[in-house]
């Protein structure tokens, strides 16, 4: 028996130090709050299990937004990075988007030790296996070694080693991911509170060695010469970026996996963790789409000082002799040494609409949960839910009001609702299509947007807060003479307009009109009439991209406009929605449920019909009337 | 509260009298001024003044009415909104016409309702009738729901469906090679873009011009008349045109041709279509009549069945009843003035439940009333309005037609502008969503529904 200790009071513990539990700390510590961070092995503080890359759309666009607030994990790939792509390029600027492949070890290295460093935050090994509750309220944690810590405040952020289970073909045992010791009593603490919890999985891929690979086979993927970075403060690349490779499956591929797909745990019924649709394993898409002749797979290099390469659209839970077969079946990969072998894990989640859009949970006070153990997939949605349930945490413990991001505001915003208000049933991925106002979430918009916020909240330095005044003062001017000015159709600016095989003009004309044609460039209007002084090249692609695509970034807030106002239409807490017989029962189940804050939020409840919100609407305005 | 600016139809429907068109929100006198020509502009008259003039079409500058329009300024209105009337004859066509011209100027069809759930909401309807005011919300939305599922609108539903369903591909293909730019998967190409989109386009003027509304409005309700010979059918037939028109004897088989007629019923227009008794004949000119009759009835918007309240239902009586089920049909049993022979019983067992029962006797100038409130009825499919409005469900699925048509002909100009194809997306998605209004689909995944079933797509 352990005898348990007083391990000290704390303002915040943040339970878990992977992508969600690192921002979250690091959050609540830059805020002020003498900050836990516990981990249950410090050996995989921001451990990527999977992919060993940040971004890509959606994903790159969430990483700028933590960096806008103030977070870490784009500073943290921006000095890890082996190599960096913008990608959507021959698209329009709203789906530009940064990817990055990292140095795995180097990234853990660098978030550990920005962790240590910073002041407030106190790194602990140690294994939570319950939590204190007294009254519906979180007071602390308590340890597999003894350790009882207090605090104000409990962010969860687990991952995916809440009962977490290995699936390798027929095998199966107890395991967080890569052979990691499993959380497992916590599980049965938060059911016993009465949380509803759900089973996912997700899985990775072998890993292989370099030297083994045939690269010739392959055709070669390499980074941006000059690349753009994730956080727009760095200013200096990583020199030597490595390529990536891409080859494809073979029909004898498709041989080997349906003939032991008996084998296969997906097909066997050993997994019953509901997996995502867009994270197939190699098996799930084979079988799926089976008229498709080949599947493209993605050499990823883990590391600078490592041969393990990761194999990317491998994933798989096939028995470990099967996979084997597969990958030597793939070309260049037919001599590969495998170094790891792929597996599916499954863990427990839960069920995120038991969440308040601040990410606290409804049933007790005081915790917060962030990550993976939301029901989302991928580093960087767990990041963005990490800093968000840190900046909250914190501002609970300080008395202030929370900190919510609403969807025309950021991916975050999108995301946090998506999980809170309609929950999910696989595990979660951003998509640019998730968001219906894309065009104003934009990956060279994310400082205009939550600088402000970041700063007030205290995330932001001073000095980087009067060094993005000074860019958002300069995108002002420029987009001001550009509107204001006006070019006559003088002999010139004929000729300009020729040259560039552009209508002529009768009358004169501002340069803004001229940018808007899409035959004309901002550099080609700065050759017309050049700035005061020379802009810095961010300020300019702002001022290019607000003034040409104007009309549709209207027609975005025009839409805004109208979902602001359902938002502010808030709906108080003491509303008892089972009381409203105008609403069908459906409805009024998943209004109680959920129990939006406002009405805008609560007609993307699903099952919540428009007359239904009518109904609620005479309904709150005669509750409204009766009590005044 | 602020809300945006609806529109309906105020006034029951009636033959010869005034149609009533409201328009309420903050836009209401800029809607309407759009469409009025008049001495003044409405924007500068006093409130509570009623001007006369007329209304145009602004995108043809045709006039097409002579209007008196009422302008009531907020707060002293029904729903505490800027409120606009315009008066204008009876009759569905013109009434229907001005409402068009206010939802393609700026104005949303106004839900079940909505007038007094405004008036209630701005404080103009007290306290004790918060409830009524939610009863009447619940109940009128059923009702359109039920709507929904008749056979007219039935079929416009598959269509839209279909065309959905096409656009969503298009939207998933351009939405894969967005958020996965790296896969196999093939790239949309403006040219892709521009054909298919043409394509939708296309489809949707064709909805609009074959959505019933068009037609019945353009033709009238084809109506046909069926039943045994001898049993008042040209009575009927001439008692609703009220002279003499179809020949009219005791011998059966006089009618020899199909005559077509126009009436308006209670402002429902009706082409009525006479036909010979359906029945096995040796007479090739009778049975030219009666193959053609046949065909008519398949194709009618309105069956009336005639049935002889003096005799038993014969079999072809019977044969007549089942022909007529799942159409809309109104049954009329004829000659009341002579005793009962007919087995109502049997007759309503025989029927189904949506079919209505009209007793008559036309020489005798009875129950012709209640046949005329029957036919109106229905034609507004249940919703014939003593509350606050007058709901045509109809007009809201073409003004949602040509939102959408607006909303194509956006998105390919600014493909043939250059615009970047997940910029324009923006127009195509809003085109698939006023679709989905037309069938009331809401659901919000379908589109990563779509991408994950047709793609193929890894991590």
């Amino acid at each position: 028996m352990v005898k348990p200790y007083d391990g000290g009071s704390f303002d915040v513990i943040v339970v878990g130090a992977g992508h969600a539990g690192s921002e979250a700390a690091l959050a609540a510590a830059r805020m002020g709050c003498n900050t836990l961070l516990l981990s249950i092995n410090l050996d995989s503080v921001a451990f990527m299990p999977c992919n060993p890359s940040i971004g890509g759309p959606a994903k790159g666009h969430v990483v700028r937004e933590i960096d806008a607030l103030g977070g870490e994990m784009a500073k943290n790939i921006d000095k890890t990075y082996v190599q960096l792509r913008m990608l959507n390029t021959g698209k329009g600027p709203a789906v530009h988007a940064l990817r990055a492949q990292a140095d795995k070890f180097l990234y853990q290295h660098k978030m550990k030790e920005t962790i240590e460093n910073t002041p407030n935050l106190t790194l602990r090994q140690g294994l939570v296996e319950e939590l204190i509750v007294n009254d519906g309220v979180c007071e602390g944690v308590v340890t597999k070694t003894g350790a009882r810590y207090y605090s104000k405040s409990v962010v969860l952020t687990t991952g995916t080693y809440l009962r977490g289970k290995i699936i390798i073909g027929e095998l199966q045992y107890e395991s967080g991911p890569n052979n990691m010791q499993p959380s497992v009593n916590l599980s049965y603490n938060l059911k016993e509170l009465g949380f509803d919890m759900v089973r996912f999985k997700t899985g990775t891929p072998p890993r292989v060695n370099k030297l083994t690979v045939d690269f010739d086979q392959m055709e070669i993927q390499p980074g941006d010469e000059d690349p753009q970075f994730f956080s727009f403060e760095t200013k200096v690349p990583v020199p030597n970026q490595i390529p990536c490779w891409l080859t494809y499956t073979s029909p004898e591929t498709h041989e080997i996996i349906t003939q032991n797909i008996h084998r296969a745990p997906m097909f066997s019924g050993l997994i019953e963790g509901v997996g995502a649709r867009y994270c197939p394993s190699i098996e799930d898409k084979v079988v799926r789409f089976n008229d498709k002749p080949r599947h493209q797979i993605f050499l990823e290099p883990e590391g600078r000082d490592t041969l393990e390469m990761y194999v990317q659209g491998l994933s798989t839970s096939m028995p470990e002799d099967v996979q084997l077969d597969i990958l030597h079946s793939v070309p260049g990969l037919q001599e590969a040494k495998m170094m790891r072998t792929g597996y599916a894990i499954e863990y427990d989640v839960i069920v995120p609409s038991q969440l308040w859009p601040t990410l606290e949970t409804k049933k007790v006070e005081n915790l917060f949960t962030a990550g993976q153990l939301n029901g989302t997939s991928g580093y960087e949605e767990a990041a963005a839910q990490g800093i968000v349930a840190g900046i909250n945490a914190a501002l609970k413990v300080q008395g202030k009001e929370p900190f919510i991001l609403d969807r025309s505001e950021a991916y975050i915003g999108v995301l946090i609702d998506d999980l809170v208000t309609k929950g999910t049933m696989e595990p979660y991925r951003l998509l640019t299509s998730r968001a219906e106002y894309r065009l104003l979430l934009r990956h060279d918009n994310a400082d205009l947007r939550l600088t402000e916020k970041g700063h007030e909240i205290g995330l932001i330095s001073e000095e980087r807060y009067q060094r993005f005044l000074e860019k958002k003062r300069l995108i002002e001017g420029e987009l001001d003479r550009l509107t204001t000015t006006k070019v006559k159709p003088d002999e010139r600016t004929l000729q300009f307009l020729q040259e560039l095989g552009s209508a002529e003009i009768d009358n004169a004309i501002e340069l803004a009109a001229l940018l808007r044609r899409p035959e004309i460039k901002y550099k080609d209007i700065i050759r017309l009439s050049p700035s005061e002084k020379a802009l810095p090249a961010e300020v300019e692609e702002q001022v290019e991209i607000q003034i040409k695509y104007e009309g549709y970034i209207r027609k975005q807030l025009q839409d805004v406009a109208r979902m602001k106002k359902m938002e502010k239409k808030k709906i108080p807490p003491y509303i008892d929605f089972n009381e409203i017989q105008g609403i069908a029962k459906e409805a009024r189940e998943n209004l109680s449920k959920i129990h939006p804050l406002n009405i805008g939020q609560a007609a993307r409840i699903p099952g919540v019909t428009p007359s239904d919100i009518s109904v609620l609407l005479v309904y709150l305005e005669h509750k409204n009337k009766v009590s005044s | 509260m602020e809300f945006d600016t609806i529109a309906a139809i105020a006034t029951p429907m009636g033959e010869g009298g005034i149609g009533i068109i409201r328009v309420s929100g903050s836009d209401a006198v800029e809607v309407v001024d759009k469409l009025y020509k008049g001495r003044q502009k409405l924007s500068t008259v006093d409130s509570h003044t009623i001007h006369y003039g007329h209304l145009i079409d602004p995108s043809t500058g045709e006039t097409l009415e002579e209007v008196m329009v009422t302008v009531m300024r907020a707060p002293r209105t029904f729903t505490r909104e800027d409120v606009v009337e315009v008066n204008c004859h009876g009759g569905i066509v013109s009434v229907n016409r001005v409402l068009q011209l206010t939802l393609e100027n700026g104005a949303r069809l106004a839900e079940p309702g909505e007038f007094t759930k405004r008036a209630f909401l701005n404080g103009r309807i007290d306290l004790s009738q918060a409830e009524a005011v939610i009863d009447l919300i619940r109940a009128k939305t059923d009702r359109a729901m039920k709507i929904a599922l008749q056979q007219v609108e039935g079929k416009l539903s598959r269509l839209v469906k279909g065309l959905r369903q096409n656009i969503l591909e298009l939207l998933a293909h351009i939405e894969v090679n967005i958020d996965y730019p790296e896969h196999d998967v093939e790239s949309v190409t403006r040219k892709m873009l521009l054909e298919k989109s043409e394509e939708i386009k296309q489809e949707i003027i064709r909805l609009v011009e074959t959505s019933e509304q068009g037609k019945i409005l353009r033709d009238g309700l084809s109506t046909v008349i069926v039943g045994r010979p001898n049993v008042g059918k040209s009575s009927l037939l001439n008692s609703l045109i009220h002279e003499n028109k179809a020949i009219v004897t005791d011998i059966p088989g006089t009618t020899r041709d199909v005559i077509e007629e126009y009436v308006n019923v209670r402002g429902v227009p009706l082409r009525l279509v006479d036909t010979a008794g359906i029945r096995e004949t040796e007479d090739i000119v009778e049975r030219i009549g009666v193959e053609r009759s046949r065909k008519m009835l398949k194709e009618a918007d309105l069956i009336l069945l005639v049935l002889n309240y003096n005799e038993m239902l014969t079999e072809e009586d019977e044969r007549l009843i089942d022909l007529i089920k799942g159409l809309q049909a109104i049954v009329i049993v004829n000659k009341t003035d002579l005793p009962k022979q007919l087995d109502f019983t049997r007759l309503q067992k025989l029927l189904s439940d949506s079919i209505p029962i009209v007793k008559t006797s036309i020489t005798e100038d009875e129950g012709m009333d209640e046949l005329e409130k029957e036919i109106s009825a229905m034609f507004f499919q249940g919703n014939i309005m003593k509350e606050d409005q007058t709901y045509v469900s109809n007009a809201r699925h073409i003004a949602l037609l040509k939102e959408s048509i607006k909303n194509i002909d956006e998105f390919r100009q600014s493909i043939e502008m250059g615009m970047p194809v997940d910029v324009s997306s923006f127009d195509l998605k809003r085109t698939w969503e006023l679709l989905g209004e037309i069938v009331g689909d809401t659901a919000g995944d379908s589109l990563l529904d779509q991408i994950f079933s047709q793609f193929c797509l890894g991590k």
